[in-house]
């Protein structure tokens, strides 16, 4: 089977995948996988996904080629994709229009979101909004705390957010609860999931709809520079920015697909979130994948500056693309993503999310490694306006 | 014929229905565990549910999960409760014990590594709440080969059409979540659950057990009234929860007994 047919019918990516649930949501999962294969034939449905995407979202994002950077970094040529300009400030918003556009088809008027850095949850509450649903985001009482303007904005929007205060208090906890919401509100709830992960059909939905973005680049990059990157960089937390990007350019055998997963204080110390660097497979969130876990199978409390990328698990076709060699993963530690964080304002005068700073920080690794005339393509998720209170407190300034 | 199917049988025959008590392993403490199940059974137990304690219990509502996480910080994993239920089993050789849990402990075991150790400890049946059958192939009949039952749950959600694959992998019982949310929840609506339970009968020979939402001897009974077996879950760990000091044993001793009487009100 080629690496672009997948997941089969019942949502494996290999070993990877699958529906790992309890038996209240199977009924639920097999609707939406019903309809999600309706709605991906239907003409209107996708027509009008991709009007909203123009004209609600901000399509096609722009390429930008940012010279300065490249310069300072010594190497390969610099472009970002600029998901950060999208309408809410990152690629979530392409899943969730996505999404609410198939809740709104099976009539369900309630949706449930769950979210780490806020994004996911602000793109929820947004298309709740633009669609007329009652909209609940579940959330860790910590990322509340670090992420306290998204927790506003979702607010105007007229979503209730949900502390999370079980187990580690992040998004692996709000994923826990938001299932739960789901379990007991099936049939009258749509739970929109933020990344390319949970049970099938998540997965691959998710990614369809983030496939816009490497369907983009394949057009924009010969436009711009004659010809396709040699490199594709992109941040990997659940991995839906990384796999929308890549999926397109798996056939593309030229171009290296690197995912950049959260390393935290450092993989050797323990205190990261970087599952295919340093996890092994496992069961969580109703799916195989590589995932933070001890020795008896308990998943490990993660760590990583930006909230977004602070989650075990990954999702499966990540996992799949590793194992095949397609896709690369490596680790960036929070103090080089700051850096990079800092590069990226300074010399261009965009402030990026700490979780896309990551994909920066490797393209300052790679740069100087390859020739000037070569380019390296690092998708810039989302900006970072939410993470100016984070960057503040690790500088030691208060605002 | 397995413990399991050997006590539905001679419960049968006495014209009476199980009770199944669940506790989660490790809680209030790792030496409670052993004489908690021996308590279970002297206040009539039939079988015993052990949760096998993760990290997160997705199914489980905010008592299970607390009960849990204290067993975690107790630093129980699957290996110690496969040692409790060998421990168990020094004494009491038919009381069959059925593990409750999620994949991820069993999968990082390996599951024929697992199977081997469960059975040599005395495990009868296996509940994996988040490996439906569509995702067990291969481990129910990892499980059977090692004489372990592997049990699955239905719920209000599933459609007649798929009662009959989820029998044909089943073993032992079929366990029917009777409503749909999170262990904990309350309204359990026994019309309801007496409607699907004839649906479910139609496609599955298996004993029934039934779970969620049973507080008290009187939903003991009703339940009881319309199912083979009643289990009992957040109730005794809220028992364990609250109860103080040394006083943890005797209060689900007497508890449990409170619902054997409703249990065995039912074919009164």
């Amino acid at each position: 089977m080629k690496l672009t047919d997948l997941p089969d019918s019942r949502g494996h990516f290999g070993p990877y995948g699958g529906i790992f649930v309890a038996e209240t949501l199977m009924a639920a999962l097999e609707e939406l996988r019903v309809e999600y294969d309706r709605a991906r034939r239907d003409p209107a449905f996708m027509a009008e996904f991709e009007y909203e995407l123009k004209h609600y979202v901000g399509r096609p994002s722009p390429i930008y080629h940012a010279r300065r950077l490249s310069e300072a970094y010594g190497g390969a040529q610099i472009y970002l994709k600029r998901e950060d300009l999208n309408h809410t400030g990152a690629h979530k918003i392409n899943n969730t229009i996505g999404q609410a556009l198939l809740a709104r088809r099976m009539g369900k008027k309630r949706v449930i979101a769950e979210t780490g850095a806020g994004q996911h949850g602000v793109a929820s509450a947004t298309v709740a909004a633009r669609y007329g649903m009652e909209c609940v985001v579940y959330m860790g009482a910590e990322d509340v705390a670090r992420q306290a303007p998204n927790v506003f904005r979702m607010k105007l929007l007229g979503a209730t957010v949900v502390p999370v205060s079980s187990g580690s208090k992040t998004l692996k906890d709000a994923l826990n609860e938001a299932m739960r919401d789901w379990v007991t509100n099936v049939e009258s709830t749509f739970y929109i999931l933020g990344t390319a992960a949970g049970p099938h059909p998540y997965p691959m939905l998710v990614r369809d709809f983030q496939c816009v973005i490497g369907r983009e680049c394949i057009e924009q990059m010969p436009e711009l520079t004659g010809r396709q990157p040699d490199a594709v960089v992109a941040c990997v937390g659940g991995g839906s920015n990384a796999i929308g990007i890549f999926h397109p350019y798996i056939p593309h055998e030229g171009v290296r697909l690197i995912g950049v997963e959260a390393g935290g204080s450092g993989v050797d110390s323990g205190k990261h979130a970087a599952p295919l660097t340093a996890g092994t497979p496992g069961v969580l969130h109703g799916f195989r994948s590589y995932l933070m876990q001890d020795e008896n199978g308990q998943i490990i409390e993660t760590h990583s500056v930006s909230a977004g990328l602070d989650y075990p698990g990954v999702g499966p076709e990540h996992s799949y693309l590793k194992d095949a060699g397609r896709a690369e993963y490596v680790a960036i530690n929070d103090d080089e993503a700051l850096a990079a964080f800092h590069d990226l304002c300074r010399f261009e005068g965009i402030i990026p999310a700490l979780e896309s700073s990551h994909a920066v920080a490797q393209a300052k690794k790679l740069a100087p490694t390859l020739r000037k005339d070569q380019i390296i393509l690092v998708n810039l998720s989302g900006r970072g306006d939410k993470d100016i209170n984070t960057v503040a407190k690790v500088s030691g300034i208060t605002l | 014929m397995s413990r399991i199917g050997q006590t539905f049988t001679a419960l049968k025959a006495q014209n009476r229905k199980a009770l199944i008590p669940f506790i989660t392993a490790g809680d209030p403490g790792k030496g409670m565990t052993v004489p908690l199940m021996h308590a279970l059974v002297d206040a009539g137990a039939d079988i015993i549910e052990l949760g096998v304690p993760f990290s997160d219990p997705m199914a489980d509502g905010p008592v299970i999960q607390r009960a849990s996480e204290r067993a975690l910080a107790n630093k129980v994993g699957l290996r110690d409760v496969l040692a409790m239920t060998a421990e168990f089993r020094k004494t009491n050789t038919t009381t069959p014990v059925v593990l409750m849990g999620y994949a991820n402990p069993v999968e990082r075991m390996g599951y024929e590594t697992f199977a081997k150790a469960a059975s040599e400890a005395g495990v009868d049946g296996v509940l994996t709440v988040d490996i439906p059958p569509e995702e067990s192939a291969g481990v129910a009949d990892v499980f059977k080969a090692h004489g372990l039952d592997p049990i699955f749950l239905l719920s209000p959600t599933t459609p007649e059409s798929r009662i009959e694959q989820v029998a044909a992998a089943a073993g032992g019982f079929i366990y029917y979540v009777s409503l749909k949310g999170v262990t904990g929840s309350a309204n359990l609506d026994t019309a309801e659950v007496a409607e699907k339970l004839a649906m479910v009968r139609k496609h599955c020979s298996l004993p029934v057990g039934v779970g969620f939402g049973i507080r008290d001897a009187a939903t003991a009974e009703a339940v009881a009234r319309i199912a083979d077996a009643v289990v009992v879950g957040s109730r005794l760990i809220g028992e364990i929860e609250s109860a103080p000091e040394g006083e943890c044993v005797t209060r689900v001793r007497h508890l449990l007994a409170d619902l054997r009487r409703g249990v065995d009100a039912a074919t009164k």
